[in-house]
């Protein structure tokens, strides 16, 4: 047997533009386009030619039980390379071979249908995902176990909470068990908890010598999860290799050319909850992106609210250029959250990291809006977003010092009663 | 990997589709479970949260029946060809329904699981399959509607019955032929919506449901049967109740109308296929 899972050479894929804003054209349009051809062609007028490479001649080798992270900004090709890999759509050039049963994950709950009950959607999501009926009763306990489901069973899901939804749906998947196991970006779902044990779920896939191809705006994740990552960028391999060496390249490159510490985003009217504008700012509210450990860091958010949205929360991790975490905050730790039923309109978030918390390092900001009502709202997820530095200058070892926190302790010293 | 499991992998090439692909039929019964819960996933729906339920699949026959016996039967008089007028429609209206039910599910079979569609991967066929299915199960119930009215006027089938499955055949064939093409053409174009309805509904006046053949006249009679559900909807008079003008090769002629249609319907398909994700 070769060594070899997946093999991709030169693929390529071709879209129009708009072909996803404007997916079809109606018959009449097309009538008038068939007709009036000859017209153009005699006119010398010939038809433009709207498209774009989602991929670019893209080629590369993964190993069996190899864990991959794919990472890259919106638009990069990332998606489009799991849809090939899954057989959805076609590529316009170049091969992928592939070895072993690929299952892929690129939606959490695909198919679930809201009238059906859980029992029934785990048959029915099973079946979708590529398991056979005999397969799904062998691990129906498993997956209810998983899921922590057990007594909603014969609800139909439309009554689901959406973490229990969410839940239901992922260990329907995390109980494929393909060769090849492809997954995209479904761990933005759900609560830390649970995302912590799916993570679990996919380390042990990776470990039982099959192979995962992993997208995700986590960087964390990913640092988590592969050894071995693909950085695409407009459509082609900026550079294959060790997770770390790659993880690092990437967060330089957002610097240079975005506007970090502030970023605007333009307006995406489909979405409810939308980030307008994330900046750090200081204390005198200047945007800064080099800060003392001596002063706080303020995260400021400007969100638009399009629509009330039922148990909104935010969640943000400050993360290490290595993607180790170095410190999650989410907006339902106090309660009340003040994010659940936000009202419509302009708000703004800010949220403040005392001074003496972080170590002197370069951070990178993760920062996620999500609901418990999940699927039903279309929630902006901006992913890693921002970047600061932190100096120490005022303790003794200042940037030497080794460690996650930069708290001072203090070395109290009394004396002891023996001396007596 | 442990040396003494010997297990064979699946290898899969993925390459740019060109041209014609054929029709990979052991793939869709790979599939079939698939084929199966899509169909009972369609028929738990349709019926969950109303209040009568599966009668629905009874009352929508039996009261199109009661419609045409009064005006066509009562009112027109039109001649049923000396069966009562109730039966002779309803004999007609359990194909044509199960036709036209499978006609109008399978062409918007696809836009309707375009989530699916765009997420994972199956044979796509499998869709408008399945989506005829779910047709066969309402045609069932119905049916029990009809073997009632038989009894009720006296009326006992002859060995023509027999033939029934193989009619049953000819009008899912037919809603499979038109209904492939006009799923496939339904992901670019969506007005295939609008045309669905409205084709069906000239159809059903070109087909004799309410009506007898006997009032066509002669000279158009060979085009008028060139429509297979004329055929069926004879042919289903004909085995349950042992009366129909028709003749057998424009049943075959027509047969092997819907035989062309429903395999160039499956090329095309096919052909369109590598596209659905990207254009749905």
């Amino acid at each position: 047997m070769s060594d070899i899972a997946i093999r991709v050479e030169h693929l390529s894929k071709q879209y129009r533009l708009g072909q996803q804003a404007a997916p079809y054209e109606t018959f009449r349009e097309a009538l008038i386009a068939t007709a009036s051809a000859p017209i153009r062609w005699l006119r010398g007028e010939r038809q433009e030619k709207n498209t774009f490479w989602a991929l670019d001649d893209v080629s590369f080798d993964i190993k069996h039980g190899e864990a991959v992270g794919i990472i890259g900004r919106n638009g990069a090709g990332k998606s489009t390379l799991l849809k090939i890999l899954s057989s959805i759509t076609a590529p316009t050039r170049g091969r992928v071979e592939l070895f072993g049963r690929v299952g892929s994950l690129l939606e959490v709950g695909t198919g679930f249908h809201p009238e059906l009950t859980g029992r029934e959607n785990i048959f029915l999501n099973g079946a979708i995902l590529g398991m056979s009926r005999a397969e799904i009763t062998r691990k129906f306990d498993e997956i209810v176990d998983f899921a922590e489901v057990e007594q909603f069973l014969d609800t139909p899901v439309k009554f689901y909470s959406s973490g229990m939804y969410v839940r239901l749906a992922f260990a329907v998947a995390a109980h494929l068990e393909p060769e090849i196991l492809v997954v995209d970006e479904v761990l933005a779902v759900g609560d830390i908890q649970f995302q912590k044990k799916c993570l679990g779920k996919m380390d042990d896939v990776a470990h039982q010598g099959r192979t995962v191809l992993f997208v995700s705006h986590n960087l964390g994740s990913i640092a988590q999860l592969c050894l071995q990552s693909i950085w695409l960028h407009h459509g082609k391999i900026m550079s294959i290799g060790n997770t770390q060496e790659i993880l690092t390249k990437y967060v330089d490159s957002l610097d240079s050319s975005s506007g970090y510490p502030d970023i605007s985003f333009s307006e995406d009217p489909k979405k409810e909850v939308q980030l307008r504008r994330a900046r750090l700012l200081n204390t005198n509210e200047s945007v800064k992106d080099k800060y003392q450990c001596d002063e706080p860091i303020i995260i400021d958010l400007e969100i638009l609210v399009r629509k009330t949205v039922p148990a909104l929360y935010g969640y943000l991790e400050v993360c290490r250029l290595d993607g180790t975490k170095v410190m999650v905050s989410d907006s339902c730790d106090i309660t009340p959250n003040h994010m659940d039923n936000l009202k419509t309109g302009d708000h703004t978030i800010q949220i403040t990291i005392p001074p003496r918390t972080l170590a002197a390092g370069q951070y990178s900001i993760y920062l996620n809006f999500s609901s418990i009502a999940g699927q039903k709202f279309n929630v902006d997820s901006p992913g890693t977003i921002l970047r600061f530095s932190l100096d120490d200058m005022t303790s003794q070892r200042g940037n030497s010092r080794a460690g996650f926190f930069s708290a001072l302790l203090e070395w109290k010293v009394t004396p002891s009663q023996k001396n007596e | 990997m442990n040396p003494s499991t010997i297990t064979v992998v699946p290898h899969k090439i993925i390459k740019p589709p060109v041209g014609w692909q054929a029709i990979n039929l052991r793939e869709v019964w790979r599939f079939r479970e698939l084929l199966y819960f899509f169909a009972w996933r369609d028929i738990k729906v349709r019926y969950r949260q109303t209040v009568l339920g599966a009668a629905w699949a009874i009352l929508q026959p039996l009261f199109t029946m009661i419609l045409f016996s009064v005006i066509f039967g009562s009112f027109a008089k039109l001649p049923s060809e000396g069966i009562p007028y109730p039966v002779f429609t309803y004999a007609a209206l359990l194909p044509w329904q199960l036709f036209a039910t499978a006609l109008n599910s399978a062409s918007n079979s696809l836009i309707s699981n375009q989530n699916l569609i765009s997420k994972v991967y199956f044979p796509r066929l499998i869709v408008p399959f399945s989506s005829i299915l779910a047709g066969l199960v309402d045609f069932g119930i119905a049916f029990i509607v009809l073997l009632g009215l038989m009894a009720y006027y006296r009326l006992i089938p002859t060995l023509a019955v027999l033939a029934l499955p193989l009619l049953l055949i000819l009008a899912v064939a037919t809603a499979l032929a038109v209904g492939l093409w006009l799923s496939a053409l339904n992901v670019r174009y969506r007005d295939i919506r609008y045309v669905v309805p409205f084709l069906t509904q000239f159809w059903m006046y070109a087909t004799p449901v309410a009506y007898s053949v006997s009032i066509v006249p002669e000279k158009w009679r060979w085009l008028y049967s060139l429509n297979p559900m004329t055929g069926v909807v004879e042919g289903f008079r004909w085995a349950l109740l042992g009366r129909a003008s028709l003749d057998l090769p424009y049943i075959l002629f027509s047969t092997a109308i819907v035989f062309i249609l429903l395999v160039n319907g499956l090329f095309y398909f096919k052909r369109m296929e590598a596209t659905f994700a990207d254009l749905i």
